[in-house]
């Protein structure tokens, strides 16, 4: 199971990646392989503000529905459209080309909250 | 000398056996089709043949001929035969599916609904001259307030969903005539799908509470979200992990505290039937699934019924018109009344009539002994398969269950590759249909079995017996591989569900060729 170090992580199993001032947003590769074939991603709406652990979209896959929460609040201002045509992307490359949304945080510092990689990975060899 | 002769008991239930037969695909109707073939033969009528111009006004013709499928009536009894063929169902074998209660529907039940006095009656006779059928339906209505301990009861909802709808539409009206506005309804989250859905449906808003470490639900967590904004809770009891709610008195005691109600999902009402009542655990709504729990066509074989049944306060709410029994001095005896507050039809004519033909029959040979029977032998057999199985899979809650068990595959899975979704597709061609996977959602890596109380122990010891095999032969690579690859044997093999999801063609032309 796959736990990159350059960004942290939800005890909700969503991960969270600084860079450039925006929080890129996606789900683990634990998740993903909880969750199975993935079969379509509800994005949330560019603009729409979130609060932290609040609904950002929903995850269906051939197991069931599952929603995505968010790892910081703050604005979302980009989505990643290439999961409307391949929600695929999602199981084949959770941390790259699956990411789900980009958010501007209202706390920057909110990411010191999150989990570590080495913490993630023992949440989820529990 | 005369033992020697008698073969043990064959192992029973198993579909193995069965012609399957399926090498080719079956084409569809229209690939059938020839010009000019028809499967109708009016050649002795001596009624002339007109022009479609002498019938039907220009401004109501089509432009070109509808294009439909033109086959002989031998193609196409020997095409849905085929078809039926390649089918699993309950007639054929055993189908754990849990949650499903897909129990062995018997014959007399068919072989009353077929009776032309209640076949053959239109919904629309007046009530002089269908009182044999108001009867059955009064019976029926009575029969299940007595299972479920409740006072009134519709017949009307077409099955489980309509039946949630409906006590959700019961609980609205509640509040509404009280003039009580309250927005939320608490639901378990190892409930059925259906619960939120009907929830959003019905015009409230859902509120999750989870379960415990024991698979209940956790009473501290739902005693911190009840106020007086909480229209009710819905429960499955026992719930979907197959456990009883030990806690029902004092959750019922605190839900009604707040002044909220009770619904009782009766997906599982096949593990208490004659045992315990609804009614008296407190719950104020309560719908059955006829075609689970009373032995009616279920699934694709349905249509189903599920009736909602109510405590005497929320009776005047029910959907009308119910059939009544108008006294026995009256005549006509029986009729169609509609309560003084009802929330109207929640179907049209009065439900899917010949399903509720059908359960008064499962009641009435079954009685109240038999029907005890249905849920302590319900309750055996899957403990029977928990114990035997819990050597070859791992038990999350580990102790004793009611009409079905909920297994894990998560262990399996991590030491062969081989998922819970293998064993199911692998369980096919044993001659079995796969038990309910991936649910309740709360089980990683879920196996939900339900053996019902219809399967004997030879079948029990079949259906243990091979998913042992399974799991023995995921230990070799061949055999994990040949477990990922399952299905070998059916007509359709595995299926890709991902694919078919993501990119959903619904017309056979527009298949990929």
């Amino acid at each position: 199971m796959q736990v990159p170090d350059d960004r942290r992580y939800s005890t909700d199993h969503e991960w969270a990646r600084l860079a450039d001032g925006k929080v890129q947003v996606g789900i683990t590769d634990y998740a993903q392989d909880a969750l199975g074939d993935v079969v379509y991603v509800d994005l949330p709406a560019v603009g729409a503000r979130v609060e932290l652990g609040g609904v950002l979209g929903e995850v269906e896959s051939t197991k069931s529905v599952s929603e995505i929460y968010a790892p910081v609040a703050g604005e979302v201002v980009a989505v990643n459209a290439a999961l409307a045509d391949s929600p695929e992307l999602l199981n084949t490359d959770p941390y790259g080309a699956g990411w789900i949304s980009e958010i501007v945080p209202t706390d920057v510092g909110a990411l010191d909250a999150l989990l570590d990689a080495a913490h993630y990975t023992a949440l989820i060899s529990e | 000398m005369v033992d020697d002769l008698v073969p043990a008991a064959a192992a029973g239930g198993r579909a193995a056996s069965a012609p399957l037969l399926g090498r080719d695909t079956e084409p569809t109707l229209f690939e059938l089709s020839e010009p000019g073939r028809s499967a109708w033969q009016l050649r002795t009528t001596g009624v002339p043949d007109l022009a479609l111009e002498e019938l039907v006004p220009e401004a109501h013709r089509r432009d070109s001929p509808v294009a439909l499928a033109e086959v002989s009536e031998r193609d196409l009894v020997g095409h849905f035969t085929r078809l039926s063929h390649r089918q699993f169902s309950v007639d054929l074998g055993a189908y754990p599916l849990g949650s499903c209660t897909m129990k062995y529907n018997p014959k007399i039940c068919d072989a009353v609904a077929v009776l032309p006095g209640l076949a053959d009656v239109h919904p629309a006779a007046p009530a002089n001259c269908i009182q044999g059928w108001l009867e059955l339906l009064v019976e029926l209505e009575v029969a299940l307030c007595e299972i479920t301990g409740m006072a009134a009861a519709t017949l009307q909802p077409a099955a489980g969903a309509a039946g949630e709808l409906t006590g959700l539409l019961l609980m609205r009206a509640w509040f509404a005539a009280k003039g009580d506005v309250r927005r939320k309804v608490i639901i378990p989250d190892s409930a059925h799908g259906t619960n939120p859905a009907s929830v959003t449906l019905g015009g409230f808003e859902v509120v999750t509470v989870p379960s415990d470490g024991r698979g209940c639900v956790d009473v501290e967590a739902l005693y911190s979200v009840l106020d007086e904004d909480v229209a009710g809770i819905m429960l499955t009891n026992p719930n979907t992990l197959g456990l009883f709610e030990e806690d029902i008195r004092s959750i019922a005691d605190a839900v009604h505290e707040v002044g909220g109600l009770l619904y009782y999902d009766g997906a599982n009402l096949n593990a208490i039937l004659g045992v315990v009542r609804p009614g008296d655990m407190g719950f104020d709504i309560v719908h059955l699934n006829l075609h689970k729990t009373f032995a009616t066509p279920h699934g694709g074989g349905g249509p189903g019924a599920g009736p909602v049944a109510v405590s005497d306060r929320l009776a005047p709410f029910l959907p009308g018109p119910r059939p009544t029994r108008l006294g026995d001095a009256s005549s006509p005896r029986f009729g169609w009344t509609t309560p003084e507050r009802s929330i109207g039809r929640l179907h049209s004519w009065h439900g899917n009539a010949l399903v509720l033909a059908r359960a008064l029959t499962y009641v009435l040979v079954h009685g109240n002994d038999g029907l005890r029977d249905v849920a302590r032998l319900a309750v055996l057999n899957a403990n029977w398969l928990r114990k035997r199985l819990s050597s070859s899979f791992d038990a999350p809650y580990d102790r004793p269950c009611m009409h079905e068990c909920v297994l894990s595959a998560s262990s399996l899975k991590r030491a062969t590759g081989v998922k819970a979704l293998d064993v199911a597709k692998r369980l096919l061609e044993e001659g079995f249909h796969s038990p309910t996977v991936y649910f309740p959602l709360i089980v990683d890596e879920a196996l939900m079995i339900e053996p019902t109380e219809t399967e004997s122990l030879q079948t029990l010891e079949a259906l243990a017996g091979a998913l042992e095999r399974i799991v023995a032969e995921a230990a070799t690579p061949e055999g994990a591989l040949a477990a990922t690859e399952a299905p070998h044997l059916t007509p359709v093999r595995r299926v890709d569900e991902a694919r078919a999801a993501r990119h959903l063609v619904p017309t056979f032309d527009a298949r990929p060729s």
